[in-house]
């Protein structure tokens, strides 16, 4: 468990502003205590301090997880978003993206949300912005970035992408060993 | 049907055909009832006519018998029973004699003619019959030849009605019954309806079936009475299964009522062993489990565990109150097709699962993290730890992250939760879960949970829910009927000892909310039960408290030879098969004191348990009761013993543990008293000498004489027996008694002859108690031990020492 350095931490916050815009400094700033991103073998965690001073305790080879993995950084120091960080990411996220329940299984396989399977969207959603996937019943389920903006999705063919897939909550089953 | 009108304008009617309108079908009845409804219908004109026929034939049927009667009247005619067995009697007639023959055959023609010529009605009535008998010819044989002896009468004599009382004298008894009956029915009930008649007839019937079926159920219930002990051939070569499964039966009932139902020369082993071998057979357990269960339970409710255990329970998720309440979540699933249910008023988050139209666990709501699969049994040691918010709490083997998770959703995601495993792979599953769900508050480690201490202590709750045999979830894993012997049982039990003893060591006692340890596991033999928990009782400051659980029974007090601690009763355990979830065990323990009454270092043990093997089992017979020496108690003592005891954990004999009585369980301290005082003293006054750190001194040398020590101990006495001195000395008095009585061991006497002795004596008894050394350690350290702890400790010293008080004027009065 270690402090990001500055680059990676400019990394980290760039790539969260992508999903959840200014929101990114509520989960600086809490009422419920301070918290902080630590880093432990690429992984990214975000813990409370309370937390991370009894993590500390435990010794690194046998410290398994605390707190909550936000993703990791790839080898060509890349931070990529895991499934893991949806509980904080979906409640700030300003732009999402409804699914119909037919298509929510498709999306929940690792597929495109394509446009016969879209039921809402946020008005202005500009192209490339990262959003969340939410299913009709409001449950998040997934990332993903918009590949037309909602103006565009009007008129989109039916099989047309709408939003390329990120990451989903059936990796939770699909590659239960390398989600951390 | 529909919306109601709601001609106030303020309310807004929705419009559309609202969420009920479909339109029920109507609805269709059978046949027979709408018959009944359309009986009031009036007749079509058809109807009508037809209904007139039918009279009219009725009536000319009616006629037609009335004349038949008067006919047969006249002419000597055969009985309804003849005209039953027409067909029969023609096929027998071929064992007639000649003479017989030539005078039977045209009559017979005759009867058949005039038959033909009856009533449609009577032949229907009959034919039934005739089928019957003529299927059943062989069967029928004697009522036939009534018959033909009713002919020849007939024919002989010519007058009907005056010899029927003649023809019946001549039945036998068997077709009397009916016979008899049905030839009065002729005579005097000409009148009746044809379906009068055969509503008589078969009510007839139906009596001589009843007959039948009592008669061989009688039969079938002597059959049971006897159940003979099977012959060596027949053990030697097994048949099915279902001989086997019957066989089971029998033995049970054999042994439900042994003293009525036995074999003679047969005894109970026999049949116990006998049942042994068919239940593993036909369940395929290995012995060795089948006998430990045979122990456990009695026979009938051994059989229903099981056949219990051969079902898998039914499915049950937890709802994820983090993320959803279990109402909504309940309408999520069922609206995906699932059949379910809450899972009773004991628990407010479970639900079962009765049927599934989609995989429950691959279902948006399940990857949404709203729920968990997770087996009813695993929510009680949750239930039961009770977790508060803010509070550290540790699961020591955490994995899957079941009972882990349940433990956040209480905490609500505050404070801090450790979960750990020991097996790093399955500390994936935990990770997986733990981020599903939705869990932020948690720290997932990786130790074997045995030194779990030494990396942070001081949690408010600790859930040891420790890995076991198996025994309880054989429904899920059948591999355990055949894999489990002696050595994996005490493989183990002692794992789960030392990880129990470790979980006690890193729950703090002094936590304002806390303080409690849940133990449990999926097995339930008392081995890794009853029996670790008491020996965690003995080896620790703790005590049992009530689990919080309002179903479940009563952990075991005694087991074959075990005699545990009598508070194992607050423990409770759960089967299969009264209460349709896996077999478990909840324990929960409150910790009074972070003193650990034992030595820290493994060698001192190892060095005790070479010179002091001697002291073990009385230190062990003690504790069940001895609580009232509390004041005179010499902690280092105890702590010599237990240490001795931790090292050798197998070597307990539990056959003493059977004294439980504070009499008894004094003397096995008193025989060895010679030994004994002498080492104990001698450790005292070593304590003494450097102030008495809990656990680390106790090795010392025994060099000074008895005398010396015999002053020490006095002396010791007198300066911890401030309290309840004179409580103690009545006490001491009676124990005297007691020993004078008992009489069996020569030392008693020596015991007896100066109070310096008997002190000493007590003393000894009264080490085994573990409660007694915390306080006398206490004492010695009074500086050192925090005052919340010195409390407790009165308090439990206190109560306990008027206990022991209330048992002793009990004894005195007995004696």
């Amino acid at each position: 468990m270690k402090v990001l350095s500055e680059d990676r931490t400019r990394i980290l916050f760039e790539k969260l502003t992508k999903y959840i815009g200014v929101n990114v400094k509520l989960l600086i700033d809490r009422p419920d205590g301070t918290y902080c991103f630590r880093e432990k073998k690429d992984r990214v965690y975000y813990i409370s301090e309370r937390l991370l001073q009894l993590a500390q305790t435990v010794k690194p080879d046998h410290l398994v997880s605390a707190g909550t993995c936000f993703g990791k950084f790839t080898k060509t120091n890349k931070f990529r978003l895991h499934i893991t960080a949806l509980t904080y990411i979906a409640p700030y996220a300003p732009f999402k993206i409804w699914v119909k329940p037919s298509s929510e299984q498709q999306f929940l396989y690792g597929h495109h949300v394509i446009k016969s399977g879209l039921g809402r969207i946020t008005e202005n959603t500009p192209k490339h912005q990262g959003v969340v996937i939410v299913t009709m019943a409001d449950i998040p389920i997934g990332f993903g970035v918009t590949a037309r903006t909602t103006a565009e999705c009007r008129h989109a063919d039916p099989l047309a992408t709408i939003a390329f897939h990120q990451a989903d909550i059936g990796e939770y089953i699909r590659s239960e060993d390398t989600l951390v | 049907m529909g919306r109601k009108a709601k001609f106030d304008e303020t309310k807004k009617v929705k419009k559309g055909p609202g969420r009920k309108a479909r339109k029920q079908p109507d609805p269709v009845f059978k046949k027979g009832l709408i018959d009944d409804d359309k009986e009031d219908k009036k007749l079509s004109h058809r109807q009508k006519q037809r209904a007139a026929r039918r009279l009219k034939k009725k009536k000319e049927l009616l006629e037609k018998r009335k004349a038949l009667k008067e006919a047969k009247k006249s002419t000597p005619q055969p009985e309804n029973e003849e005209q039953e067995g027409m067909s029969s009697e023609e096929e027998e007639q071929n064992g007639f004699t000649d003479d017989n023959k030539d005078w039977l055959k045209p009559k017979k023609k005759g009867v058949q003619s005039k038959k033909d010529m009856d009533s449609q009605s009577d032949e229907s009535d009959k034919d039934e019959e005739d089928d019957d008998e003529e299927s059943d010819d062989n069967d029928d044989k004697v009522g036939t030849l009534d018959d033909l002896f009713n002919d020849t009468d007939d024919e002989n004599k010519d007058e009907a009605s005056s010899d029927e009382d003649k023809q019946i004298s001549n039945k036998t008894a068997y077709d009397s019954d009916s016979d008899n009956d049905e030839s009065d029915d002729s005579n005097e009930e000409s009148d009746m309806l044809p379906i009068e008649k055969a509503n008589i007839k078969l009510k007839k019937k139906r009596k001589q079936d009843a007959k039948l079926a009592d008669d061989e159920m009688q039969l079938n219930i002597s059959k049971q009475d006897v159940f003979a002990f099977p012959s060596e051939e027949e053990l030697n070569n097994p048949t099915s299964l279902q001989d086997v499964h019957q066989r089971i039966k029998d033995v049970v009932a054999v042994l439900s009522n042994f003293n009525q139902l036995k074999d003679e020369g047969r005894s109970r082993c026999e049949y116990t062993d006998l049942l042994l071998k068919d239940l593993c057979t036909y369940y395929s357990y290995n012995e060795f489990l089948m006998e430990v269960l045979m122990q456990i339970f009695p026979v009938q409710e051994l059989v229903e565990f099981l056949e219990a255990s051969e079902i898998a329970r039914p499915v049950t998720i937890r709802t994820n109150s983090l993320k959803t309440r279990r109402r909504d979540l309940a309408q999520a699933l069922i609206n995906r097709g699932v059949n379910l249910d809450p899972v009773g008023k004991w628990s407010k988050v479970g639900l079962v699962i009765f049927s599934s139209t989609v995989p429950i666990g691959a279902t948006p709501e399940y990857l949404a993290g709203h729920y968990i699969l997770q087996g009813a049994s695993s929510f009680l040691p949750v239930m039961a730890l009770a977790p508060q918010e803010n509070e550290r709490i540790l699961d020591m083997c955490a994995a899957p992250g079941g009972k882990a998770s349940h433990i956040a959703a209480i905490m609500k995601n505050t404070g801090a939760l450790f979960a750990n495993d020991a097996n790093k792979d399955r500390t994936k599953a935990v990770v997986g879960n733990f981020h599903r769900l939705g869990v932020v508050n948690a720290i997932i480690c990786n130790y074997d949970g045995r030194q779990f201490p030494d990396v942070i202590k001081g949690f408010d709750r600790v859930l040891l829910d420790a890995p076991c045999t198996g025994t309880g979830v054989i429904a899920k894993d059948p591999s355990v009927k055949t894999t489990k012997d002696q050595k994996d049982i005490q493989r183990c039990f002692n794992l789960q000892r030392q990880l129990l003893l470790a979980a006690i060591d890193c729950c703090n006692a002094k936590s304002s909310t806390g303080g409690y340890v849940v133990y449990s596991t999926c097995s339930i033999l008392p081995e890794e039960n009853e029996w670790v928990v008491n020996y965690a009782l003995k080896r620790r400051n703790v005590k049992l408290v009530p689990t919080g659980l309002d179903f479940g029974t009563e952990g075991f007090v005694k087991y074959r030879h075990h005699r545990f601690h009598p508070s194992l009763k607050l423990t409770r355990r759960f089967y299969p098969h009264t209460h349709n979830m896996d077999g478990f065990f909840v324990a929960k323990l409150k910790k009074f004191s972070n003193v650990i009454p034992k030595s820290a270092n493994d060698e001192d043990e190892e060095e005790i348990t070479v010179e002091e093997s001697e002291n073990k089992e009385p230190v062990q017979n003690g504790d069940v009761s001895d609580e009232k020496d509390i004041n005179n108690v010499k902690p280092e003592n105890k702590k010599n013993k237990r240490t001795a005891t931790d090292g050798t954990e197998n070597s307990i004999h539990p056959q003493k543990k059977i004294k439980t009585d504070p009499i008894n369980s004094q003397l096995p301290s008193t025989q060895e008293n010679g030994k004994n005082k002498a080492k104990n003293k001698q450790k005292k006054k070593k304590n003494k000498n450097k102030q008495a750190k809990p656990a680390l001194e106790q090795n010392v040398n025994k060099t000074e004489s008895k005398s010396e020590t015999k002053e020490e101990n006095d002396t010791d006495i007198k300066k911890d027996s401030t309290e309840s001195s004179v409580n103690l000395l009545n006490n001491d008095m009676a124990k005297k008694n007691k020993n004078k009585k008992k009489k069996k061991n020569k030392k008693k006497t020596d015991n007896v002859q100066t109070n310096a002795i008997v002190k000493t004596n007590v003393d000894n008894v009264s080490e085994k108690v573990q409660i007694a050394a915390a306080k006398k350690l206490k004492k010695k350290n009074k500086k050192k031990k925090p005052i919340g702890v010195r409390i407790e400790r009165n308090k439990n010293v206190t109560t306990q020492g008027n206990k022991q008080q209330k048992k002793l004027k009990k004894q005195k009065t007995k004696s």
